[in-house]
């Protein structure tokens, strides 16, 4: 394999991780505050029309990352209200976001636009750039080593927009909430034994939807970045299910930041991976489908949900709506 | 016993004064005109057997329930304990039988949740382990606190529940049956943290129905019975023997002659050595051994939560013990090839749950399909696979007219019916298919008066047509009515077997509060 | 808590309140975007009931809805939320298709159909009874598994579809069309036997194949012995174990069957109406069993109905698509959306209010009958 192959692949896993990233350290607040959320894909889909929506029709980056982080927050409230202070079921609420993502987006998009779904493209100036693109004709100059630094590190690593970094610094971010923090192990606890913090005098509920609206901020962050950073435009389903495939790695990861993080990387690899190997004969297994590629991550989930490998440790309250008893 | 001082009125000599409680669940009176006064720096004992109103009183105190009518006083001034916050506030602080820990997080953490001293967990971390280190080391209580709690012993658990009460400022401390899931070794150890607590002036109040550590431990002791304070008095004062007779209190059908038949029939269950461990390999059940004989009522007397139920799962195959072997109709039954529900009913084994609610009836369910519960696979019942409705259902009517359930309708949801009314169905169920051996787990809880004389004569009924019953009950004044046999259980041991004729108050209530140790020392 | 609802309106009431509620959001939407929500309205009755072409799409969607609806009603009674009704009707129609491909030229219809109708119903089965039993005997959680599933299946589908079935010299992704005695009759062929004449439509004979599943499921919950035990299991899991009913073995025997009902999808869009196996298929109608489902109370009769509303949606959504520009079906789905959010997560917020509602109207009804004595003429 040569270097710019290397340095593709770094590159191309990055770019595809991150939305997964976001939406995994979404998905691991609510749910280790014992909520569970499969509305991830609706709510990195509105997020992602309201990034377009809005970017396509006023001139600033950070407005339309704003309204796509507001938006997905609203939907995040929606689902608090409905299963966390109503304590309806919370696997139909996320169920009902996704749909309701799915068909309004598009009912919107048709309305305002009238271009089939479509959204106008986000002009260049509000999009998202390399923060330092001439990183790899720089290190291409270093002696000996520029020819493989150059791509690895200079396209691989360096050559990201602004919310590539952002993605991985809040992994760092998120783990620092959880694990040191007071918030952090009041969300750790009321994913485990709300009975026991509610006795403890913390409000269960405050809690849940606290946790609800980082959720949300992440969710758009992720959303906004399909259309800033990624597409430039959005398609009706442009999510084509990575909040599934977030959650999968969140659940690989068995709902700790850096693990789950991993996850999204090698899922990303994965992606990146696949359309290259199209056709590639690997040693002893012959050609590999794409569709096979593609289908790792969720068949990889379910091998580890059948803990074949390792064990999942789901927190232990969640799913279950919080009644007090008296 | 410290002597009473009154420094003024801002150094009260009681610490908690309880005046006139009275607290309803619908139609049970938890709590009957209540009083209760703890004298501050004591240990006050709480007693009695279980619905005896104590849990709630506490639960009062603690600010879990609101109670109906009544005042409360901590230290002299008047109390508006709303919830549990409002009572940490006033400096009281409570250890629940089951645990309110996060098992996942370490000992500290546990501790600090919800009086976190600073928002970064590091720089909190610091200033609670340097008080927690003060209180163990003033307090003789010694925690690893960096372990995960999941990897506690139990006892390591409840010593941890006690530091999170003192840690709150608590100086008024209720335990509730502390000792109910101790080893001999580690309620020793429990009794010298208490007695070091009292030494530094903490007010203990211990709810539990275990005598001898009451004569032990406690200054004073309020007895409760039926939702009443039936005797309080210094421990001074007091006796085991009196304890216990107040505990139980008067009864009418003492001594009553056994009607059972004269030669009592074949044994039709012989079951030795049952031992069962719990999830937390804690043993509920020491190698317990009875035999029921057709034509006999043995009763099961005790204070629930003493192994009794442990008793009924693994004799209707419920559960399979971890130790022990079963004969009935002529099988012999082992661990690795136990009993299984299906299996006994097919050898005429019968069982009316102590769970109604999660058991023995699907409440969702029409009353004929409750009706057929564990049944609906008999040729009567359904062929090749189909369910026969209309002979369910006019089975269930049968049933309904011949035990008086009302409303008479088979085709109404189960929950619909009164609990007293589900209770004469379940029964109905289980004695409609003539079973040889009946086990039956609290026949009359939550059945209103009417119904429980009928059910008490079905069950002798049935007792005359030759079937064997094993009758577990924690109300003694049923087993005392019902039983020819009487078993008594304590800490998952039977202590005592007494043919009815020779029950007395003393006898039983003696029998019902023996340990182990006494055993081995008598 | 106020005084729970009385059974009618817990069962009929409550629904159709929830439904309305959800109507009246899609309205909103529908104004919002600058359309009329009446006008939508009637020329969605109209494009829906209104024709016989538009009765027939109606009605051939409603088939595929109840079946994927069954599907997710029958793991519910087992205490299971099937979300992989998608996946496991992708794997039927490819079952349906695959038996078509290997035995359309040698098999006459009488012997092929019912074979494509078990291929079809065995693929599903074994789709959902995997999640069943990772559920059931490893403690895997079955809503994610069958989500993971789902996307499983359409890989496998695209797999075979691109790499090994796909028709020579095509440029779409399909397969071979199957033999003519792989195709299930049209209702309209199916009338024209007894003389009625009417339009050609994708709807077919799959359509009694649905009802009859229906009444097949009805039969099964309330009358068979396997059904009385899955029911037990999903409302009691403690008195199951009591009744000597094994929960694990009902875990897999319910997923068991309701990915076979999902699975009969495929003999309605692959034998009824494509005649070939092709991408997509399914179109979303598993999520819409969902919405079927939790609208129609998890009842087959319900189920029906419900299909029904969403197969006329469907329908007169696409006509009005076709008349009002800027109306797509993406407003259907967006109505599904709310009916799932209002009838399934918020079923219960309404409930105190119109528990009030009802206490209020029989307490006025009392009191009304306790003032007529005294208003009685006098003699």
């Amino acid at each position: 394999m040569d270097e710019a192959l290397i340095g593709a692949l770094i590159a191309s896993t990055l770019r595809v991780a991150t939305p997964l990233i976001l939406c995994a350290l979404a998905g691991l607040l609510a749910e280790r505050s014992g909520v569970v959320d499969i509305g991830l894909e609706g709510k990195m889909l509105f997020a992602a029309f309201a990034a377009a929506a809005s970017g396509a029709v006023v001139d600033s980056t950070l407005l339309a990352l704003g309204l796509a982080m507001a938006v997905a927050v609203l939907l995040s409230w929606l689902h608090g209200f409905a299963c966390v202070s109503q304590r309806g079921d919370q696997v139909v609420s996320g169920m009902a976001i996704d749909i309701i993502a799915a068909g309004l987006t598009v009912v919107l998009g048709i309305a305002w636009f009238h271009q089939g779904g479509q959204t106008p493209p986000v002009a260049d100036t509000v999009r998202l750039h390399a923060l330092w693109p001439g990183a790899q004709a720089t290190l291409e100059r270093v002696p000996v080593l520029g020819g493989w630094l150059g791509p690895a590190i200079g396209e691989g690593l360096l050559g990201h927009n602004a919310l590539v970094y952002a993605a991985l610094a809040l992994v760092g971010a998120v783990w620092w909430l959880v694990y040191r923090t007071r918030f952090g192990l009041r969300l750790r606890a009321v994913g485990e034994n709300p009975q026991m913090v509610d006795a403890a005098g913390v409000s269960v509920l405050k809690l849940r939807h606290a946790a609800l609206t980082l959720n949300g901020m992440l969710c758009g962050l992720a959303g906004g970045y399909l259309v800033l950073a990624q597409n430039a435009s959005f398609a009706p389903n442009m999510t084509a299910g990575r909040g599934f495939m977030a959650l999968a790695a969140l659940i690989f990861g068995n709902w700790r930041p850096l693990p789950a993080l991993l996850a999204c990387l090698l899922f990303g690899f994965l992606d990146a991976a696949a359309i290259r190997l199209q056709g590639v004969s690997l040693p002893g297994i012959g050609e590999v489908p794409v569709q096979a590629i593609q289908a790792l991550p969720y068949l990889l989930t379910v091998i580890l949900l059948a803990g074949f490998i390792g064990r999942s440790t789901a927190p232990k309250a969640l799913g279950i709506p919080y009644v007090k008893e008296r | 016993m410290p002597a009473i001082e009154t420094i003024g009125s801002s150094s009260p000599a009681v610490a908690v004064r309880m005046t006139a409680i009275n607290k309803r669940f619908g139609s049970v009176q938890a709590n009957a005109d209540v009083n209760l006064s703890v004298i501050r720096g004591t240990v006050h004992g709480l007693v009695g057997e279980n619905g005896a109103g104590k849990s709630t009183l506490m639960s009062v105190l603690y600010g879990f329930y609101a109670a109906d009518g009544g005042a409360v006083e901590v230290f002299g001034a008047p109390a508006r304990i709303r919830n549990a916050f409002d009572a940490i506030a006033l400096g009281l602080g409570m250890v629940h039988q089951h645990f309110m820990l996060v098992e996942t997080l370490s000992a500290i953490d546990n501790v600090m949740l919800g009086a976190e001293p600073h928002a970064l967990l590091k720089r909190a971390d610091a200033v609670v382990r340097a008080r927690l280190t003060e209180l163990m080391n003033s307090t003789g209580l010694r925690v690893e606190l960096d372990a995960v709690v999941g990897e506690l012993s139990v006892g390591d658990r409840q010593r941890l529940e006690i530091l999170k009460a003192l840690y709150r400022g608590a100086k008024i401390l209720i335990l509730d049956e502390p000792t109910a899931v101790l080893t001999p070794q580690e309620t020793e150890a429990l009794f010298k943290v208490l007695a070091r607590l009292r030494e530094q002036g903490t007010t203990i109040i211990l709810i539990t129905h275990k005598l001898k550590e009451v004569m032990r431990l406690c200054d004073h002791v309020t007895v409760m019975r039926a939702g009443r304070v039936v005797h309080e008095c210094a421990i001074a004062d007091a006796s085991v023997q009196g304890l216990a007779e107040a505990m139980v209190g008067r009864q009418v059908h003492m001594g009553r002659q056994g009607d059972a038949l004269a030669a009592p029939g074949a044994v039709t269950l012989q079951a030795e050595g049952l031992t069962v461990r719990d999830a937390m390999q804690v043993v509920r059940l020491h190698g317990v051994s009875l035999s029921l004989r057709a034509g006999e009522i043995v009763g099961v007397a005790g204070v629930a939560g003493n192994g009794q139920s442990e008793l009924l799962d693994a004799l209707s195959g419920l559960r399979e013990p971890d130790q022990g072997s079963l004969r009935v109709a002529g099988e012999t039954f082992e661990p690795g090839r136990w009993l299984d529900p299906r299996r006994a009913r097919e050898l005429g084994l019968a069982h009316v749950p102590e769970d109604r609610h999660a058991r023995a009836m699907v409440m969702s369910f029409a009353a004929w399909e409750s009706a057929v519960l564990g049944y609906e696979g008999l040729p009567a019942y359904s062929r090749r696979g189909w369910m026969r409705h209309r002979r369910m259902v006019d089975a269930t009517a049968a049933l309904m007219q011949r035990f008086d359930v009302r409303p008479r309708d088979p085709l109404l949801v189960s929950a619909k019916f009164s609990g007293g009314n589900q209770q004469k169905l379940v029964l109905a169920r289980e004695i409609g298919q003539t079973p040889r051996v009946l086990l039956v787990g609290q026949p009359t809880r939550g059945v209103d008066i009417g119904a429980i004389e009928f059910i008490h004569a079905q069950l002798r009924a049935l007792r005359d047509a030759g079937c064997a019953l094993l009758v577990v009950s924690s109300e003694l004044d049923e087993i005392l009515a019902l039983a020819d046999r009487v078993l008594v259980m304590n800490e998952g041991r039977i202590t005592g077997e007494l043919p009815i004729n020779e029950c007395t108050e003393a006898r039983i209530g003696l029998l019902m509060v023996e340990t182990a140790h006494q055993r081995e020392a008598a | 808590m106020s005084a729970p609802l009385p059974r009618w309106a817990d069962v009929v009431v409550l629904p159709l309140v929830n439904l309305a509620i959800a109507l009246l959001v899609a309205a909103l939407v529908v104004a919002l975007i600058g359309q009329s929500p009446g006008q939508v309205m009637t020329m969605l009755v109209q494009g829906a009931f209104g024709t016989e072409r538009g009765l027939s799409y109606t009605l051939y969607y409603t088939t595929t809805f109840i079946f994927t609806g069954l599907a997710v009603a029958l793991a519910s009674h087992g205490g299971l939320f099937n979300i992989g009704a998608e996946g496991q009707a992708t794997l039927g129609g490819l079952g349906t298709g695959l038996v078509a491909l290997w035995c359309s030229q040698t098999l006459p219809a009488p012997l092929l159909l019912p074979l494509m109708f078990i291929g079809g119903a065995l693929f599903g089965m074994i789709w959902a009874a995997v999640p069943g039993y990772l559920q059931a005997y490893r403690g895997s959680h079955v809503v994610i598994t069958t989500i993971m599933f789902n996307f499983l299946a359409s890989s496998l589908l695209v797999y075979l579809l691109v790499n090994r079935l796909k028709a020579p010299g095509n440029m779409s992704v399909e397969s071979v069309s199957f033999g003519p005695a792989a195709h299930l009759p049209g209702m309209h062929e199916a009338l024209a036997w007894v003389g009625v004449t009417w339009p050609s439509s994708p709807l077919n004979l799959s359509l009694f194949l649905a009802l009859f599943a229906a009444v097949g499921v009805y039969a099964f919950l309330w009358h068979s012995r396997a059904g009385y035990r899955l029911r037990a299991v999903g409302s009691s899991e403690g008195a199951a174990a009591y009744a000597g009913i094994r929960p694990r073995r009902q875990i897999i025997v319910a997923m068991g069957l309701s990915g076979a009902l999902a699975g009969m999808v495929g003999m309605n869009e692959i034998a009824g109406v494509n005649g070939k196996l092709l991408l997509d298929f399914v179109g979303g109608a598993g999520f819409t069993g969902i919405a079927v489902a939790v609208m129609g109370r998890n009842h087959p009769l319900g189920v029906v109905l419900a299909s029904l509303l969403f197969g006329a949606l469907f329908q007169g959504g696409a006509e009005v698509s076709f008349e009002v520009p800027g109306f797509s079906r993406d407003m259907v789905v967006t109505l599904q959306g709310f009916i799932v959010l209002f009838s399934g997560a918020m079923a219960y917020v309404i409930a105190p209010a119109l528990a009030a509602l009802v206490q209020r109207a029989k307490s006025a009804r009392g009191a009304a009958a306790a003032v007529q004595p005294s208003q009685a003429p006098h003699g």
